[in-house]
């Protein structure tokens, strides 16, 4: 997985609440196999009119925008399906970090699979957060970030931290606890399917 | 002090404890399906893994088969490579798969408590968020991403934070069960809770409105948890429990020594601490209708569209959220839901279509016929579902009454397959979510009980089914 330290860019508002994963990928693109690709279809039901041509109304399009990499949303950011495409889409597009007031579980913690970073501030910094027009750089290392004129703490759990920064495999650091993992089978009342 | 029920089957899945960080949960069922899976069997390919327990793992084929004629080829063709694709993993990885053929295919969350897979105390995950469903069962059951899928087919765990036990009390009893069901209540707490109020929680639903249900209107309850943001939702199993998986085809050989066992551990002691509490009071309670583009976004049949500010009670966003949902459903404030005209109906999904919605529903329509402007489908949770209604006769209910009678999958919920509104349509969904074009493009979703979508298909428009005969 890759690994994150600090980005510098300005941010990109999305002025909305309870944005879920049918907005982030809509269904008809969840056939593909592989995880790569998916960044033309995110929120694409925003960002294209019917005729397949992209909307000038919709924050995404602004050309100011281009190179954002943080993304500031509303409460309940990432809610309903648990499509890992959200978050892949999410990634492919451009956006390193996610910043809302909070987020659905499910979609957290799949951020921290694949090396996104969503942090939780409250609905006021959140709000002035998305007037900023300037760079902000998001330090996880000293979890802070620095707008021209402040400088905001954010809180993240001292794990998870440390698989984005060292970009860690998951899988490769559980099955290092394979022996107890036998032995929890040993002992389970559980019987198998088949 | 006493445990909760969460708790309880949680520390008995312990593997790894850690302070201040996840604990190593071990999964007794994993089930797989064709959408939110390729990308990891790829991951263990790439990484030179086996799956740690196929015993333990189960595949179907249900979001993106066609619901039409099983015998014709599926047109879409990257439906159809994904479908090949599970088929190709299940084979190399050892894996069971109930596929398109299978006579148990179905919605993975209807056929597991179907075949007995579900067990009371295990622990349960899937790609799919509504994996919360099998709490119905006293299991503790939720929703994984894909790379959670690979880590559990590589390790049988996952590492999880501890969610917090949040209690829902039931209290009361319904003047019209037929009218006012499981999906009303799961509605009502939606409504009141928010849906994120259950983020970071597993809830437990208990009191008398929970014990009265059946099986398979606890399932309806626990499978909207999500849509209240909970990680899961739990009943406790009692005999109503027991006796549904009594003699299932995948039921254990011992399960009479694990009732026992379940009987006498699985339940929350008395004196132990939940950090939530809500109380719902279903006496009084009206068939809802969701009028939004949220499940919390919802009201009485009874009542009409709300404006923005009463919806909102001061906060600024939920306004904001309520003046873009009723611009996208094309509802004015005040309007009574009861005037509302339908162009489709969709009884089906994880959420309600099993046995007893359809036996209820056909209730309805029974010697009727649906509204000459409204297209509507019935599509069973399962072969096996859609097998036991034709036994009954149902299909020949719906059928007659102009109703499809279709195939099983998960189908118009959420569209993948080539069930799905066009731009503008309004539909009546038995299923769970009515997001933005979940169920197509542009469409419109409001979400009610399988007896009131099939009197909105009846009427055309939404009707408070209390004043229907339903007995």
């Amino acid at each position: 997985m890759q690994s994150f330290k600090k980005i510098k860019t300005i941010i990109t508002p999305l002025d909305k609440v309870n944005v879920d994963t049918d907005q982030i990928v809509p269904k008809q693109f969840l056939k593909l196999v592989q995880k790569s690709g998916f960044g033309k279809f995110l929120f694409y039901n925003w960002r294209y009119n019917d005729q397949e041509q992209l909307k000038s109304d919709f924050v995404l399009n602004e050309p100011k925008y281009k190179n954002s990499k943080i993304l500031v949303a509303g409460d309940n950011f990432g809610c309903g399906s648990s499509r890992e495409h959200a978050v892949w889409a999410l990634l492919d597009y451009g956006f390193s970090v996610v910043i809302a007031s909070s987020f659905a579980d499910i979609f957290y913690s799949n951020c921290f699979k694949n090396g996104l970073l969503p942090i939780v501030l409250d609905e006021k910094t959140i709000e002035k957060l998305q007037l900023e027009t300037g760079d902000v750089e998001v330090d996880l290392e000293n979890q802070i970030i620095k707008t021209n004129s402040k400088t905001i703490p954010f809180d993240i759990d001292s794990h998870k931290k440390k698989i984005l920064l060292e970009g860690l495999d998951d899988i490769a650091q559980t099955l290092l606890y394979e022996k107890k993992i036998t032995e929890f089978e040993n002992q389970s009342k559980i019987p198998s399917v088949l | 002090m006493g445990k909760t029920l969460f708790e309880k089957i949680w520390d008995a899945h312990v593997v790894v404890e850690k302070e201040n960080s996840p604990s190593l949960i071990y999964i007794d069922r994993h089930l797989v399906h064709e959408v939110t899976s390729p990308q990891a069997f790829d991951g263990l390919r790439m990484n030179n893994r086996k799956v740690r327990r196929p015993d333990l793992t189960i595949a179907t084929m249900d979001h993106n088969v066609p619901t039409n004629n099983r015998g014709l080829p599926i047109l879409d063709q990257t439906s159809s490579v994904q479908i090949q694709t599970l088929e190709k993993n299940c084979k190399d990885f050892g894996i069971k798969l109930f596929d398109i053929n299978s006579p148990n295919q179905g919605i993975v969350h209807v056929i597991g408590p179907q075949l007995g897979i579900t067990l009371p105390g295990t622990t349960i995950v899937c790609g799919d968020s509504h994996t919360s469903t099998h709490g119905a069962f006293g299991a503790l059951a939720f929703g994984i991403g894909t790379s959670e899928v690979e880590h559990v087919l590589a390790s049988q765990t996952l590492w999880l934070e501890k969610p917090t036990p949040f209690e829902i009390k039931v209290e009361g009893k319904r003047k019209n069960p037929h009218a006012v069901t499981a999906k009303d209540i799961i509605l009502s707490i939606i409504k009141n809770i928010g849906t994120s109020g259950g983020n970071g929680t597993v809830i437990e639903y208990r009191g008398e409105g929970i014990s009265d249900l059946s099986m398979e209107q606890r399932m309806t309850i626990c499978n909207m948890s999500i849509e209240a943001g909970a990680r899961a939702g739990l009943i406790a199993p009692d005999e109503k429990t027991f006796e549904y998986l009594r003699g299932r085809q995948y039921t254990p050989k011992n399960y009479e020594f694990l009732v026992d066992y379940w009987r006498e551990n699985l339940k929350t002691d008395s004196g132990a601490k939940f950090e939530k509490n809500y109380t719902l009071h279903i006496d009084d309670i009206a068939p809802q209708v969701s009028w939004g583009t949220n499940p919390g976004m919802t009201i009485d049949v009874t009542e009409s569209v709300p404006s923005p500010e009463d919806f909102a009670k001061g906060d600024q966003n939920q306004k904001k959220g309520a003046e873009k949902a009723l611009e996208y459903m094309n509802l004015k404030s005040g309007t009574p839901m009861t005037e509302i005209k339908i162009d489709r109906v969709f009884i089906g999904s994880c959420t309600n279509a099993r046995l007893e919605d359809l036996i209820e529903a056909s209730k309805v329509v029974k010697g009727r016929k649906v509204s000459p402007n409204v297209k509507a489908m019935i599509v069973p949770g399962s072969q096996m579902v859609k097998k036991q209604a034709e036994e009954l006769g149902l299909d020949k209910i719906f059928i007659d009454a102009n109703f499809e009678w279709r195939e099983s999958g998960c189908s118009m919920c959420l569209g993948m397959n080539p069930d799905i509104l066009s731009p503008g349509e309004r539909c009546a969904s038995t299923s769970n979510r009515n997001f933005e074009g979940r169920q197509g493009t542009g469409g419109r979703t409001h979400l009610v009980s399988p007896v009131m979508a099939a009197a909105a298909a009846i009427f055309g428009h939404f009707v408070d089914v209390r004043e229907m005969d339903l007995n």
